[in-house]
């Protein structure tokens, strides 16, 4: 019993952190209905940011982190306004493979930049962290923080989307961008917006996922970016709290694949779920189910 | 003849047959009088295979519609099983061409039963869920010839999974051996048999794309429940294009590998699916010889980079948004179209979304 | 239609650029004179790293060699792989075209694969710094089934332990020295490296009676949480984990078994080595860790603290020991060319001859970074004794 309580805790963190890339992602999918490939790449230069503002110029982690999600949004921002605004009309896969362009050319600039050699990113979230069951099980602080930070994200999110004007606005684009322009709302301004909230929690993503897994390079972000962009799509992409729901189970399955299957074939398990799971219910768990017209 | 000519989709077909035979013709030319530098000529065989996994892909997602992020892995059965076969029948059929024939053939029949399997669930689903479980396919079927062993010797073949607990009899030895691979691959893939396999390819994509299946597949990539309402059967159709695209991406695993020392599953991966899918956007969905072109110049493109030693796969990236925007936004669309006003003004109708 | 011509005007472009980079490329270093040395590896993407130091490493030891002004210079050039066989063959074509005379292999396993079958066809003389697998060399026994599957290509040659020999001398050394009663093992299963040792040292601990309690793996896709292979390996006692994978992974592991208060032996292989010089790494994590290494950038010989110093002045890092295999490769070159009668226009398959019956002659001894008196036979495996260091205050000291 207590070693299922251990897995599934670690699941519960592994899965915090795609949940937490998952956010941005699918944030950007409902608004702009594009898969931004490049996403998990500015996660990596997120981690980054901070990685060197805390190691190298000895500043304070809080600020490292608003210093990565400024830079993520600046950088966000540009890339959209470089190389998708222009698409704004085009295909939709054509403005997915310029996100992978985005994404090769992030991760080589990154290389060129900084170096092919790892480093490790500085342990500033390693408090005390939980002990549970005189101290058989442990949670650390870092998990705590991500699933408190990937919470306070959900609901903030909801908030804006559903409350505020710009959130409106942007839920307005997400049906119809024809109708939307007709209701005098200024939809490049909205997708612009999108990109930058969405870039600014890559940063935020990005230093929760390496103080969960310290090790940073110039491929850090792809790995987990695919695997977020799964979580989006199990928990039904577009849907704020089904990006956060699909993180999670995902990262528990995987735990649980490795725990009870197999080390060797976790990986194909962890996948059969998923597609199990979309037989079942076609749009995601919390996906909403379009109907179609004629 | 004239009469067929006339016909535009006929006469592309026709120029696309020419093109390709004239390519092939120009490079075994060239070839022969020793004009090709062997870093050319080494990727001769990989761009035939690239030509062909791009081809059988802009079936999926050009002519039926639905985008997959996985075709790499049917390469990858097609691969790993082709190589097997062919080292499987290294001493029964002692005449290459004729045992990459066999092995071809065998990589694409095994790649295309998987097609079926896959198809089944798979194309229940619509969009981006359609695409992320052909992405979960690849994923899989990585992770099992990750952890497939096979083996020869006097009594046949012997296969395990997880781990080798294979016991040989005589003239024994290990063909796949799980995450290392097949490492000691006898090429015997030519540029004429790629040749003939793309030619084999076209054939096979223009015939189904002009016949009566064709015209109802591509009703179903317009409107499904247009189609649908008309009596077609959606199940049927679909899964005829995605099977046909399966085995011929088999086909093309088996050149690839049979051209290579040696593959591993890992080579088969995300990346390599989305790499063809590249060369179909950048050729046009739909359109068979511009996945040829874009095939065969973004796999030489890096090579012709190497100049740049450190920036190389940056500019290769650079290259690739820059045509993305020239060809797609609105601006550069605007701007060609007044290029092209101020020297073509007689040709009517003209392409209307080239 | 504008699509294609896009592409080709995009090619056309780089046509030129690389017409007008071309013109300028030779003789970067050394003159006309110089042979001609390429290498392969990953100098982009995810195994960078490796591919990066290897190359450093051989940059400064050519530096070195034309510094001297002797007879033998070298002209050095190193082609991107990406770690991908494919691609690696793509580049040593390039090599070819270029004029290579002499190959420094490839830096990884499976690409290495690749090009060795090239070389070998070619009559290429190839020494590689760290492609370990025995499917290189070819001609070695598989130690699951017995069988040889790869015939040996003649005119391989390997720097580095070949990964069989490793697993087997690590199992021997836990068993000698009596380092573990319960032993885990964590490997990549999707790694040749790896899984390579990982196959040698179950049959020798089999062998040697260890006592095997928990065998786990990890792949590159899910190289980030190890949470649950730690876990077994603690809920069955296990006192001492063997670690055959590079350190990036094996940092990972010590950092989360840290974080869990789980402190057996870890026991690494070469791999391991540079785990201290992550930048930013708590090098307090890795207290008590036993490792094989040939190479060791703390080490107080001169050769070493020469070769550290250049290292750290011109790339600003410290080698690890790609970077010494590397630097080892282009001097064993050097040495077995002194005095033999070759210039710039040897070809390539008269210089291999003469190299291979240099490096199979029981004369030839070599000193390097990575190991004393190294000789090579027909087998193509160097011979040299594998150090068992331990990290003690965070700098390696030597066990015995």
């Amino acid at each position: 019993m207590l070693t299922f309580l251990n897995h599934l805790i670690n699941g519960i963190s592994l899965g915090s952190v795609y949940a937490i890339i998952a956010l941005g992602y699918t944030m950007v999918y409902g608004i702009a209905k594009m898969l931004n490939f490049a996403h998990g790449d500015v996660i990596m230069v997120g981690a980054y940011v901070c990685f060197f503002a805390v190691s190298s110029f000895g500043l304070p982690p809080v600020v490292g982190v608003l210093l990565a999600m400024l830079v993520c949004t600046v950088l966000g921002m540009t890339i959209e306004r470089l190389a998708y605004k222009p698409l704004r009309q085009a295909p939709s896969l054509a403005v997915l493979i310029t996100a992978i362009g985005v994404s090769y050319f992030l991760q080589n600039g990154a290389q060129l930049l900084w170096g092919s050699n790892q480093k490790m990113f500085p342990a500033f979230l390693s408090g005390e962290g939980l002990s549970l069951f005189k101290g058989q099980i442990n949670v650390s602080s870092a998990t705590i923080v991500t699933i408190i930070a990937c919470i306070i994200i959900m609901l903030v999110l909801t908030f804006f989307t559903n409350k505020t004007k710009m959130g409106k606005a942007m839920r307005a684009c997400s049906e119809d961008k024809g109708a939307a322009q007709l209701m005098g709302i200024n939809v490049n301004t909205t997708i612009s917006m999108t990109f930058a909230i969405g870039s600014a929690l890559a940063a935020i993503a990005g230093v929760l996922l390496c103080s969960a897994y310290p090790i940073l390079m110039p491929t850090t972000g792809s790995m987990p970016g695919i695997k977020a962009f799964t979580a989006a799509v199990f928990g039904g992409i577009g849907s704020i709290p089904g990006a956060m729901l699909g993180g999670i189970l995902l990262g528990i399955i995987e735990i649980f694949a490795k725990a009870y299957i197999s080390t060797q074939v976790s990986d194909a398990v962890v996948f059969a779920v998923l597609i199990i799971v979309l037989l079942v219910k076609p749009s995601g768990l919390l996906g909403k189910q379009i109907h179609e017209k004629v | 003849m004239k009469k067929i000519l006339k016909n535009q989709a006929t006469r592309t077909n026709f120029i696309t047959y020419g093109g390709v035979i004239l390519a092939f013709i120009l490079l075994q030319g060239l070839s022969a009088a020793g004009a090709l530098s062997s870093s050319l000529k080494g990727q001769l065989v990989p761009i035939c295979a690239y030509v062909v996994m791009a081809l059988s892909l802009n079936l999926t997602v050009g002519v039926l519609g639905e985008l997959s992020l996985g075709h790499a892995g049917f390469m990858s059965i097609g691969a790993f099983s082709g190589a097997v076969a062919a080292a499987a029948m290294t001493d029964s059929i002692a005449s290459s061409p004729i045992r990459l024939a066999v092995a071809m053939i065998i990589g694409a029949a095994i790649a295309g039963v998987s097609g079926a399997l896959i198809g089944i669930p798979v194309l229940r689903l619509k969009g981006d869920y359609l695409a992320i479980v052909t992405l979960a396919f690849g994923e899989i079927i990585k992770s099992i010839i990750n952890n497939l062993y096979i083996g020869i010797d006097v009594n046949g073949l012997h296969a395990s999974f997880l781990n080798n607990t294979i016991t040989f009899g005589d003239g024994g030895r290990m063909i796949l051996s799980g995450p290392m691979g097949i490492p000691g691959i006898q090429k015997i893939s030519s540029f004429t048999g790629g040749f003939l396999l793309i030619m084999i390819t076209l054939i096979i994509i223009f015939n189904l794309v002009d016949s009566r299946a064709g015209r109802a597949i591509m009703a179903l990539r317009d409107n499904r429940i247009a189609a649908e309402s008309v009596g077609i059967p959606v199940t049927k159709y679909k899964m005829m294009a995605f099977v046909t695209s399966a085995a011929l991406a088999g086909a093309a695993g088996a050149l690839f590998s049979l051209g290579q020392n040696t593959i591993i599953a890992s080579k088969f991966d995300f990346n390599t699916s989305i790499l063809i899918l590249v060369f179909v956007v950048l050729g046009g969905q739909g359109r068979m010889w511009g996945s040829i072109v874009a095939a065969a110049a973004l796999t030489i493109l890096p090579e012709m980079l190497r100049e740049f030693a450190d920036y190389r796969m940056l500019i290769y990236a650079i290259v690739l948004i820059v045509v993305m925007l020239f060809t797609n936004s609105a601006g550069a669309k605007q701007f060609t179209a007044k290029i092209k006003g101020m020297f073509v003004r007689d040709i009517e109708g003209g392409e209307q979304n080239g | 239609m504008k699509r294609i011509l896009a592409i080709l005007m995009a090619l056309m472009m780089v046509l030129s650029l690389t017409a007008c980079g071309g013109s300028k490329a030779p003789a970067a270093d050394g003159s006309a004179t110089a042979l001609k040395l390429g290498g392969v590896g990953p100098l982009t993407g995810g195994a960078a790293i490796y591919g990066n130091a290897a190359k450093q490493g051989a940059e400064i030891a050519v530096e070195e060699i034309n510094a001297m002004g002797g007879e033998i210079t070298f002209d050095l050039r190193y082609e991107d792989d990406a770690h991908d066989a494919e691609k690696s063959v793509n580049a040593y074509n390039t090599l070819k075209d270029w004029g290579m005379q002499i190959f420094l292999g490839s830096v990884t396993s499976t690409p290495g694969v690749a090009t060795s079958v090239e070389a070998n066809a070619d009559n290429m003389f190839y020494l590689t710094p760290s492609a370990s697998s025995t499917d290189v060399l070819g001609g070695v026994e598989n130690p699951l089934t017995g069988t040889v599957d790869i015939a040996r290509k003649a005119n391989i040659f390997q720097m580095c332990f070949v990964d069989p020999n490793q697993g087997s001398a690590s199992a021997q050394y836990i068993s000698e020295k009596a380092l573990g009663e319960k032993i885990a093992i964590i490997y990549k299963n999707d790694d040749v490296y790896s899984t390579g040792i990982y196959n040698s040292f179950a049959a020798k601990a089999a062998e040697m009676n260890l006592n095997i309690v928990s065998t786990t793996t990890f792949t590159t896709d899910s190289q980030n949480d190890f949470s649950v292979q730690i876990a077994d390996a603690k809920d069955k006692g296990a006192d001492l984990i063997f670690l055959p994978m590079y350190y990036d992974a094996a940092s990972l592991i010590l950092t989360q078994a840290n974080a869990i208060g789980y402190n057996p032996t870890f026991f690494g292989v070469d791999g391991m080595d540079g785990i201290l010089t992550v930048e930013g790494f708590d090098t307090a994590l890795a207290e008590g860790v036993i490792l094989l290494t040939p190479f060791n950038a703390d080490s107080e010989d001169e050769a070493t603290k020469s070769f550290v110093a250049k290292y750290k002045e011109k790339y600003g890092e410290i080698p690890n020991q790609f970077a010494a295999d590397g630097y080892d490769c282009v001097y064993a070159i050097y040495e077995a060319l002194k005095g033999a009668d070759v210039n710039s226009k040897t070809s390539a398959s008269d210089m291999c001859d003469l190299l291979v019956a240099k490096f199979t002659d029981s004369g030839f001894v070599f000193n390097g970074l990575t190991g004393e008196d190294m000789t090579w036979d027909v087998s193509g495996a160097v011979s040299k004794a594998p150090k068992g260091m331990v990290i003690e205050n965070g700098a390696y000291v030597g066990m015995d």
